[in-house]
Protein backbone atom coordinates (compact mmCIF):
# COMPACT_ATOMS: atom_id res chain seq x y z
CA UNK A 1 0.00 0.00 0.00
CA UNK A 2 2.82 2.25 0.75
CA UNK A 3 4.94 1.62 -1.76
CA UNK A 4 2.24 2.16 -4.14
CA UNK A 5 1.72 5.77 -2.24
CA UNK A 6 4.88 6.70 -1.27
CA UNK A 7 4.42 10.61 -0.99
CA UNK A 8 2.19 9.68 1.98
CA UNK A 9 2.08 8.97 5.44
CA UNK A 10 -0.24 6.78 7.78
CA UNK A 11 -1.75 9.99 9.92
CA UNK A 12 -5.08 8.13 11.69
CA UNK A 13 -5.51 4.44 11.99
CA UNK A 14 -8.65 2.92 10.69
CA UNK A 15 -10.07 2.36 14.41
CA UNK A 16 -10.04 6.30 14.90
CA UNK A 17 -11.16 7.33 11.53
CA UNK A 18 -14.37 5.35 12.12
CA UNK A 19 -14.71 5.64 15.89
CA UNK A 20 -14.54 9.48 15.09
CA UNK A 21 -17.26 9.37 12.46
CA UNK A 22 -19.58 7.24 14.47
CA UNK A 23 -19.15 10.00 17.31
CA UNK A 24 -20.04 12.86 15.04
CA UNK A 25 -23.21 10.95 14.18
CA UNK A 26 -23.90 10.35 18.23
CA UNK A 27 -23.25 13.61 19.47
CA UNK A 28 -25.40 15.47 16.90
CA UNK A 29 -27.83 13.28 17.75
CA UNK A 30 -27.23 13.85 21.08
CA UNK A 31 -27.14 17.36 21.17
CA UNK A 32 -30.43 17.82 19.12
CA UNK A 33 -32.39 16.09 20.74
CA UNK A 34 -31.10 16.66 24.25
CA UNK A 35 -31.96 20.36 23.48
CA UNK A 36 -35.48 19.24 23.01
CA UNK A 37 -35.15 17.58 26.62
CA UNK A 38 -33.64 20.68 27.64
CA UNK A 39 -36.62 22.88 26.36
CA UNK A 40 -39.51 20.73 28.41
CA UNK A 41 -37.72 21.94 31.46
CA UNK A 42 -34.92 24.82 30.93
CA UNK A 43 -32.46 25.35 33.76
CA UNK A 44 -31.98 29.07 32.44
CA UNK A 45 -33.87 32.04 30.90
CA UNK A 46 -33.92 31.08 27.54
CA UNK A 47 -34.92 27.67 25.37
CA UNK A 48 -32.74 26.27 22.17
CA UNK A 49 -34.58 27.25 19.18
CA UNK A 50 -37.63 24.19 18.19
CA UNK A 51 -35.92 24.17 14.52
CA UNK A 52 -32.53 23.11 15.96
CA UNK A 53 -33.85 20.30 18.06
CA UNK A 54 -34.77 16.48 17.41
CA UNK A 55 -37.63 14.60 18.36
CA UNK A 56 -40.35 16.73 17.78
CA UNK A 57 -41.65 16.13 21.44
CA UNK A 58 -40.41 15.51 24.51
CA UNK A 59 -41.19 11.44 23.99
CA UNK A 60 -39.53 11.80 20.55
CA UNK A 61 -36.46 13.59 21.47
CA UNK A 62 -36.13 11.13 24.23
CA UNK A 63 -36.40 8.43 22.53
CA UNK A 64 -33.29 9.58 20.19
CA UNK A 65 -31.45 10.45 23.46
CA UNK A 66 -31.43 6.95 24.28
CA UNK A 67 -31.08 5.21 20.99
CA UNK A 68 -28.22 7.95 20.53
CA UNK A 69 -26.30 6.91 23.78
CA UNK A 70 -25.75 3.39 22.78
CA UNK A 71 -23.99 4.46 19.90
CA UNK A 72 -22.13 6.75 21.67
CA UNK A 73 -20.92 5.00 24.79
CA UNK A 74 -19.93 2.13 22.10
CA UNK A 75 -17.99 3.86 20.01
CA UNK A 76 -16.63 5.73 23.14
CA UNK A 77 -15.46 2.47 24.70
CA UNK A 78 -13.59 1.41 21.58
CA UNK A 79 -11.99 4.76 21.04
CA UNK A 80 -10.97 4.83 24.67
CA UNK A 81 -9.86 1.27 25.04
CA UNK A 82 -7.98 1.46 21.06
CA UNK A 83 -6.35 4.67 22.89
CA UNK A 84 -5.23 3.15 25.63
CA UNK A 85 -4.09 -0.14 24.88
CA UNK A 86 -2.28 0.52 22.34
CA UNK A 87 -0.70 3.33 23.28
CA UNK A 88 -2.59 5.85 20.65
CA UNK A 89 -2.97 8.09 23.46
CA UNK A 90 0.42 7.68 25.00
CA UNK A 91 2.25 8.97 21.72
CA UNK A 92 -0.53 11.44 20.10
CA UNK A 93 -1.13 13.18 23.04
CA UNK A 94 1.27 12.99 25.52
CA UNK A 95 3.13 14.73 27.23
CA UNK A 96 1.66 17.30 27.96
CA UNK A 97 2.55 20.34 29.41
CA UNK A 98 0.37 23.39 30.89
CA UNK A 99 3.51 25.92 29.44
CA UNK A 100 3.20 24.11 26.13
CA UNK A 101 -0.39 24.58 26.18
CA UNK A 102 -0.31 28.32 26.59
CA UNK A 103 2.42 28.94 24.25
CA UNK A 104 1.03 27.03 21.30
CA UNK A 105 -2.50 28.98 22.69
CA UNK A 106 -1.02 32.18 22.18
CA UNK A 107 0.40 31.23 18.90
CA UNK A 108 -2.52 29.89 17.53
CA UNK A 109 -4.25 33.02 18.36
CA UNK A 110 -1.91 34.97 16.55
CA UNK A 111 -2.06 32.85 13.91
CA UNK A 112 1.76 31.80 13.70
CA UNK A 113 0.65 27.86 15.25
CA UNK A 114 2.10 25.38 12.50
CA UNK A 115 0.56 22.24 12.22
CA UNK A 116 2.76 20.79 9.04
CA UNK A 117 3.39 17.56 9.85
CA UNK A 118 -0.78 16.08 10.50
CA UNK A 119 1.43 12.75 12.43
CA UNK A 120 2.25 15.30 15.42
CA UNK A 121 -0.33 17.21 17.11
CA UNK A 122 0.84 20.66 18.91
CA UNK A 123 0.15 21.13 22.69
CA UNK A 124 -3.33 22.89 22.12
CA UNK A 125 -4.23 19.75 20.09
CA UNK A 126 -3.69 17.90 22.76
CA UNK A 127 -5.25 19.55 25.58
CA UNK A 128 -7.90 20.11 23.16
CA UNK A 129 -8.19 16.67 22.12
CA UNK A 130 -7.61 15.36 25.92
CA UNK A 131 -10.65 17.85 26.75
CA UNK A 132 -13.12 16.56 24.73
CA UNK A 133 -12.17 13.01 25.96
CA UNK A 134 -12.54 14.03 29.66
CA UNK A 135 -16.19 16.34 28.79
CA UNK A 136 -17.35 13.03 26.90
CA UNK A 137 -16.77 11.15 29.81
CA UNK A 138 -18.17 13.48 32.21
CA UNK A 139 -21.22 13.61 29.99
CA UNK A 140 -22.03 10.12 30.08
CA UNK A 141 -21.45 10.07 33.99
CA UNK A 142 -23.94 12.70 34.69
CA UNK A 143 -26.21 11.29 31.68
CA UNK A 144 -26.13 8.06 34.28
CA UNK A 145 -27.12 9.73 37.28
CA UNK A 146 -29.76 11.51 35.54
CA UNK A 147 -31.02 8.80 33.71
CA UNK A 148 -31.18 6.46 37.11
CA UNK A 149 -30.72 8.80 39.72
CA UNK A 150 -31.80 6.22 42.29
CA UNK A 151 -29.57 3.42 41.07
CA UNK A 152 -26.53 5.28 40.35
CA UNK A 153 -27.15 7.97 43.58
CA UNK A 154 -23.68 6.81 45.32
CA UNK A 155 -22.33 8.33 41.47
CA UNK A 156 -24.45 11.04 41.92
CA UNK A 157 -22.75 12.32 45.35
CA UNK A 158 -19.79 13.46 43.28
CA UNK A 159 -22.12 15.85 40.98
CA UNK A 160 -24.59 17.18 43.82
CA UNK A 161 -27.36 14.85 43.25
CA UNK A 162 -30.12 14.43 40.70
CA UNK A 163 -30.19 18.58 40.60
CA UNK A 164 -26.60 18.96 40.56
CA UNK A 165 -26.06 16.59 37.74
CA UNK A 166 -28.45 18.34 35.41
CA UNK A 167 -26.20 21.60 35.75
CA UNK A 168 -23.33 19.33 35.47
CA UNK A 169 -24.45 17.82 32.19
CA UNK A 170 -25.57 20.60 30.59
CA UNK A 171 -22.32 22.53 31.34
CA UNK A 172 -20.22 19.90 29.75
CA UNK A 173 -22.67 20.08 26.66
CA UNK A 174 -21.48 23.55 26.26
CA UNK A 175 -17.82 22.45 26.83
CA UNK A 176 -18.81 19.93 24.24
CA UNK A 177 -20.05 22.55 21.77
CA UNK A 178 -17.18 24.66 21.99
CA UNK A 179 -15.03 22.05 21.44
CA UNK A 180 -16.45 21.28 18.62
CA UNK A 181 -16.51 24.88 16.80
CA UNK A 182 -12.81 25.12 17.69
CA UNK A 183 -12.52 22.01 15.85
CA UNK A 184 -14.05 22.99 13.29
CA UNK A 185 -13.08 26.18 12.64
CA UNK A 186 -9.25 24.91 12.45
CA UNK A 187 -10.13 22.22 10.09
CA UNK A 188 -11.04 24.93 7.87
CA UNK A 189 -8.06 26.70 8.88
CA UNK A 190 -6.05 23.79 7.76
CA UNK A 191 -8.65 21.55 5.28
CA UNK A 192 -5.44 19.64 4.12
CA UNK A 193 -6.71 17.97 7.59
CA UNK A 194 -10.01 16.67 6.90
CA UNK A 195 -9.50 14.34 3.58
CA UNK A 196 -6.71 13.02 6.05
CA UNK A 197 -9.89 11.97 8.61
CA UNK A 198 -11.65 9.61 5.67
CA UNK A 199 -8.04 8.28 4.00
CA UNK A 200 -6.17 7.80 7.36
CA UNK A 201 -3.52 9.51 4.69
CA UNK A 202 -1.53 12.43 4.59
CA UNK A 203 1.54 14.13 2.11
CA UNK A 204 4.98 13.54 3.41
CA UNK A 205 5.55 16.49 5.49
CA UNK A 206 8.21 19.30 3.02
CA UNK A 207 10.30 18.37 6.10
CA UNK A 208 10.33 14.62 6.28
CA UNK A 209 10.13 14.62 2.67
CA UNK A 210 14.00 15.38 1.75
CA UNK A 211 15.32 13.28 4.84
CA UNK B 1 -60.01 7.75 20.26
CA UNK B 2 -61.47 11.21 20.20
CA UNK B 3 -61.15 10.90 24.13
CA UNK B 4 -57.71 10.00 24.13
CA UNK B 5 -56.41 12.76 21.25
CA UNK B 6 -58.73 15.13 23.48
CA UNK B 7 -56.99 14.22 26.38
CA UNK B 8 -53.38 14.80 24.99
CA UNK B 9 -53.07 18.38 25.25
CA UNK B 10 -51.10 19.85 27.95
CA UNK B 11 -48.17 19.67 29.38
CA UNK B 12 -46.98 16.52 31.85
CA UNK B 13 -46.25 19.12 34.50
CA UNK B 14 -50.46 20.67 34.06
CA UNK B 15 -49.20 23.88 33.14
CA UNK B 16 -51.19 25.23 30.10
CA UNK B 17 -49.59 24.89 26.99
CA UNK B 18 -50.49 26.47 24.11
CA UNK B 19 -52.93 24.04 21.56
CA UNK B 20 -50.12 23.75 19.39
CA UNK B 21 -48.53 20.88 20.99
CA UNK B 22 -51.30 18.86 20.69
CA UNK B 23 -51.49 19.21 17.27
CA UNK B 24 -47.71 18.76 17.24
CA UNK B 25 -47.67 15.25 18.87
CA UNK B 26 -50.20 13.91 16.12
CA UNK B 27 -47.52 15.49 13.43
CA UNK B 28 -44.83 13.30 15.35
CA UNK B 29 -43.46 11.44 12.36
CA UNK B 30 -43.35 14.19 9.85
CA UNK B 31 -41.89 17.35 12.42
CA UNK B 32 -40.43 15.31 14.96
CA UNK B 33 -38.35 13.84 12.40
CA UNK B 34 -37.36 16.71 10.52
CA UNK B 35 -34.02 17.60 11.14
CA UNK B 36 -33.23 14.03 11.55
CA UNK B 37 -34.93 13.19 7.97
CA UNK B 38 -32.90 16.04 6.86
CA UNK B 39 -29.19 15.75 8.43
CA UNK B 40 -29.34 11.95 8.05
CA UNK B 41 -31.83 10.50 5.71
CA UNK B 42 -31.52 13.66 3.14
CA UNK B 43 -34.63 13.93 2.16
CA UNK B 44 -36.56 10.56 2.92
CA UNK B 45 -39.75 9.13 2.92
CA UNK B 46 -42.44 8.58 4.54
CA UNK B 47 -41.38 5.18 5.13
CA UNK B 48 -38.11 5.53 5.52
CA UNK B 49 -39.56 7.92 8.53
CA UNK B 50 -41.51 4.85 9.63
CA UNK B 51 -38.76 2.75 9.69
CA UNK B 52 -36.92 5.01 11.51
CA UNK B 53 -40.10 5.62 14.09
CA UNK B 54 -39.65 1.44 14.30
CA UNK B 55 -35.82 1.41 15.23
CA UNK B 56 -36.20 4.19 17.91
CA UNK B 57 -39.61 2.15 19.18
CA UNK B 58 -37.24 -1.42 19.29
CA UNK B 59 -34.74 0.68 21.35
CA UNK B 60 -36.91 1.91 23.61
CA UNK B 61 -38.07 -2.01 24.54
CA UNK B 62 -34.38 -2.39 24.87
CA UNK B 63 -33.76 0.24 27.56
CA UNK B 64 -36.93 -1.72 29.25
CA UNK B 65 -34.81 -4.52 29.23
CA UNK B 66 -31.86 -2.91 30.54
CA UNK B 67 -33.69 -0.89 33.09
CA UNK B 68 -35.09 -4.27 34.49
CA UNK B 69 -31.78 -5.71 34.83
CA UNK B 70 -30.10 -2.87 35.77
CA UNK B 71 -32.84 -2.41 38.79
CA UNK B 72 -31.74 -3.35 42.14
CA UNK B 73 -34.56 -4.33 44.50
CA UNK B 74 -32.26 -3.58 47.54
CA UNK B 75 -31.34 -0.18 46.50
CA UNK B 76 -33.73 2.31 48.25
CA UNK B 77 -34.01 6.26 46.53
CA UNK B 78 -32.45 8.90 48.95
CA UNK B 79 -34.79 9.75 51.93
CA UNK B 80 -34.70 13.45 52.98
CA UNK B 81 -35.27 15.94 56.06
CA UNK B 82 -38.55 17.20 56.06
CA UNK B 83 -37.41 20.75 55.97
CA UNK B 84 -36.17 19.99 52.27
CA UNK B 85 -39.89 19.04 51.25
CA UNK B 86 -40.68 21.34 48.08
CA UNK B 87 -43.67 24.29 48.71
CA UNK B 88 -45.58 24.38 46.76
CA UNK B 89 -45.44 21.09 45.59
CA UNK B 90 -46.06 21.57 41.82
CA UNK B 91 -49.08 20.01 40.28
CA UNK B 92 -49.13 17.44 37.67
CA UNK B 93 -51.23 15.54 34.77
CA UNK B 94 -52.25 15.51 31.36
CA UNK B 95 -54.77 17.81 32.02
CA UNK B 96 -55.41 21.84 33.92
CA UNK B 97 -56.28 21.75 37.45
CA UNK B 98 -59.70 22.52 36.88
CA UNK B 99 -60.25 19.15 35.54
CA UNK B 100 -58.84 17.25 38.15
CA UNK B 101 -61.67 14.30 39.01
CA UNK B 102 -63.68 14.63 42.30
CA UNK B 103 -63.89 11.09 43.66
CA UNK B 104 -66.61 10.65 45.85
CA UNK B 105 -65.25 9.12 48.81
CA UNK B 106 -67.89 7.25 50.74
CA UNK B 107 -69.13 5.42 47.37
CA UNK B 108 -65.37 4.77 46.14
CA UNK B 109 -64.53 0.82 45.79
CA UNK B 110 -61.05 -0.27 44.92
CA UNK B 111 -62.10 -2.88 42.81
CA UNK B 112 -59.12 -5.53 41.89
CA UNK B 113 -58.75 -8.08 38.98
CA UNK B 114 -56.43 -10.01 36.88
CA UNK B 115 -53.85 -13.19 38.74
CA UNK B 116 -55.35 -12.08 42.31
CA UNK B 117 -56.66 -14.72 45.12
CA UNK B 118 -59.09 -12.25 46.99
CA UNK B 119 -60.97 -10.55 44.15
CA UNK B 120 -63.07 -8.51 46.34
CA UNK B 121 -63.04 -4.57 46.30
CA UNK B 122 -62.16 -2.18 49.10
CA UNK B 123 -63.75 0.67 50.20
CA UNK B 124 -61.64 3.43 51.68
CA UNK B 125 -62.07 2.71 55.60
CA UNK B 126 -60.64 -0.66 54.96
CA UNK B 127 -57.89 0.60 53.10
CA UNK B 128 -57.27 3.30 55.55
CA UNK B 129 -56.83 1.12 58.36
CA UNK B 130 -54.50 -1.31 56.73
CA UNK B 131 -51.44 -1.54 58.78
CA UNK B 132 -48.53 -0.58 59.28
CA UNK B 133 -48.74 2.52 57.50
CA UNK B 134 -45.37 4.52 57.17
CA UNK B 135 -44.26 7.30 55.66
CA UNK B 136 -41.28 8.40 53.09
CA UNK B 137 -39.68 11.74 52.11
CA UNK B 138 -38.32 11.15 48.75
CA UNK B 139 -37.43 12.96 45.39
CA UNK B 140 -39.81 13.14 42.23
CA UNK B 141 -38.48 13.33 39.26
CA UNK B 142 -40.62 14.03 36.17
CA UNK B 143 -39.35 13.02 32.48
CA UNK B 144 -39.46 16.75 31.96
CA UNK B 145 -36.89 16.68 33.99
CA UNK B 146 -37.46 18.74 36.98
CA UNK B 147 -37.86 17.19 40.63
CA UNK B 148 -39.74 17.94 43.85
CA UNK B 149 -39.16 16.51 47.41
CA UNK B 150 -42.44 15.42 49.02
CA UNK B 151 -43.64 13.43 51.66
CA UNK B 152 -46.14 10.76 51.02
CA UNK B 153 -47.79 7.79 53.58
CA UNK B 154 -49.09 4.69 53.16
CA UNK B 155 -48.89 0.94 52.91
CA UNK B 156 -46.64 -0.63 51.34
CA UNK B 157 -47.52 -2.16 47.93
CA UNK B 158 -46.30 -5.67 48.62
CA UNK B 159 -47.89 -5.61 51.76
CA UNK B 160 -51.20 -5.28 50.00
CA UNK B 161 -50.37 -7.52 46.95
CA UNK B 162 -49.39 -10.40 50.01
CA UNK B 163 -52.71 -9.49 51.51
CA UNK B 164 -54.79 -10.27 48.88
CA UNK B 165 -52.90 -13.46 47.18
CA UNK B 166 -51.65 -11.61 44.03
CA UNK B 167 -49.52 -13.28 41.70
CA UNK B 168 -45.98 -12.13 42.41
CA UNK B 169 -44.53 -13.87 40.25
CA UNK B 170 -46.36 -12.67 37.22
CA UNK B 171 -44.65 -9.69 35.20
CA UNK B 172 -47.19 -7.10 35.29
CA UNK B 173 -49.53 -4.53 37.87
CA UNK B 174 -51.56 -2.23 36.15
CA UNK B 175 -53.53 0.25 36.88
CA UNK B 176 -56.93 2.39 36.16
CA UNK B 177 -57.89 5.98 37.62
CA UNK B 178 -60.75 8.06 38.07
CA UNK B 179 -59.32 10.49 35.74
CA UNK B 180 -58.91 7.93 32.71
CA UNK B 181 -55.46 7.56 33.19
CA UNK B 182 -53.35 4.25 32.92
CA UNK B 183 -50.20 2.76 33.61
CA UNK B 184 -48.86 -0.46 34.47
CA UNK B 185 -45.44 -1.31 36.30
CA UNK B 186 -42.90 -4.16 36.54
CA UNK B 187 -43.31 -6.97 39.00
CA UNK B 188 -39.82 -6.28 40.87
CA UNK B 189 -41.18 -2.14 41.35
CA UNK B 190 -44.24 -3.07 42.71
CA UNK B 191 -42.82 -5.45 45.46
CA UNK B 192 -39.83 -2.24 46.46
CA UNK B 193 -39.70 -1.52 49.91
CA UNK B 194 -40.36 2.02 49.41
CA UNK B 195 -43.20 1.49 46.92
CA UNK B 196 -46.41 2.61 48.75
CA UNK B 197 -50.47 2.45 47.90
CA UNK B 198 -50.38 6.22 49.30
CA UNK B 199 -53.24 7.81 51.16
CA UNK B 200 -51.63 11.15 52.67
CA UNK B 201 -49.39 13.47 51.21
CA UNK B 202 -47.80 16.34 53.70
CA UNK B 203 -49.71 14.35 56.61
CA UNK B 204 -53.35 15.15 55.28
CA UNK B 205 -55.58 13.11 53.57
CA UNK B 206 -54.35 13.20 49.81
CA UNK B 207 -55.70 16.46 48.14
CA UNK B 208 -57.16 16.04 45.02
CA UNK B 209 -54.83 17.74 42.12
CA UNK B 210 -52.32 15.07 44.28
CA UNK B 211 -54.51 11.83 43.89
CA UNK B 212 -57.31 11.49 45.74
CA UNK B 213 -58.25 9.11 47.22
CA UNK B 214 -54.75 7.11 47.03
CA UNK B 215 -51.79 7.39 44.76
CA UNK B 216 -49.33 4.72 43.83
CA UNK B 217 -45.85 6.51 44.97
CA UNK B 218 -42.60 4.95 43.09
CA UNK B 219 -39.92 7.30 44.15
CA UNK B 220 -38.11 5.03 41.48
CA UNK B 221 -39.42 5.79 38.68
CA UNK B 222 -40.19 8.81 36.72
CA UNK B 223 -43.99 11.07 38.00
CA UNK B 224 -45.77 10.01 35.18
CA UNK B 225 -45.32 6.20 36.20
CA UNK B 226 -47.28 7.14 39.62
CA UNK B 227 -50.56 7.19 39.04
CA UNK B 228 -53.39 9.01 40.92
CA UNK B 229 -57.19 8.56 41.65
CA UNK B 230 -56.55 4.78 41.49
CA UNK B 231 -59.88 3.13 40.62
CA UNK B 232 -58.98 -0.77 39.99
CA UNK B 233 -55.39 -2.60 39.96
CA UNK B 234 -54.58 -5.99 38.13
CA UNK B 235 -51.54 -8.02 37.91
CA UNK B 236 -51.22 -9.54 34.43
CA UNK B 237 -48.56 -10.94 32.51
CA UNK B 238 -49.77 -9.40 29.45
CA UNK B 239 -48.12 -5.69 28.63
CA UNK B 240 -51.24 -3.28 29.07
CA UNK B 241 -48.87 -0.03 28.31
CA UNK B 242 -49.93 3.18 29.78
CA UNK B 243 -51.52 6.54 28.74
CA UNK B 244 -48.39 8.22 28.37
CA UNK B 245 -46.41 5.53 27.19
CA UNK B 246 -48.13 4.16 24.43
CA UNK B 247 -47.84 7.64 22.53
CA UNK B 248 -43.63 6.90 23.00
CA UNK B 249 -42.74 7.44 26.81
CA UNK B 250 -40.48 4.44 27.82
CA UNK B 251 -42.43 2.15 29.29
CA UNK B 252 -40.18 1.31 32.52
CA UNK B 253 -38.72 5.04 32.94
CA UNK B 254 -36.84 4.16 36.22
CA UNK B 255 -35.18 6.46 38.44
Amino acid sequence: MSAARPNTVRVHPLVVRSTHWINVVAIFIMVASGWRIYNASPLFAFTFPKDWTLGGWLAGALQWHFAAMWLLVASGLVYVTYGIASGHFRRKLLPITPAAVWRDITAALRGKLAHDDLRVYNAAQRAAYLSAILIAIVLVLSGLVLWKPVQFSTLGLFMGDYEGARYVHFFAMAALILFVIVHVVMVLLVPRTLPTMFTGRARVPPAAEGG
Amino acid sequence: MTKRLSGMQGSLKGHSRPQIEKIERRLFLRQGLSLGALALLSGCSVTDAEALQKVLWTMSRWNDRVQAWIFDSDRLAPEFPESAITMPFPFNAYYRMDKVPAVDAASYKLELGGLVREKRSWTLPELYALKPQVSQVTRHICVEGWSAIGKWSGVRFSDFLKRVGADLTAKYVGFRCADKYYTSIDMPTALHSQTLLAFRFADQILPAPFGFPMKLRMPTKLGFKNPKHIVAIFVTNEYPGGYWEDQGYNWFSGS
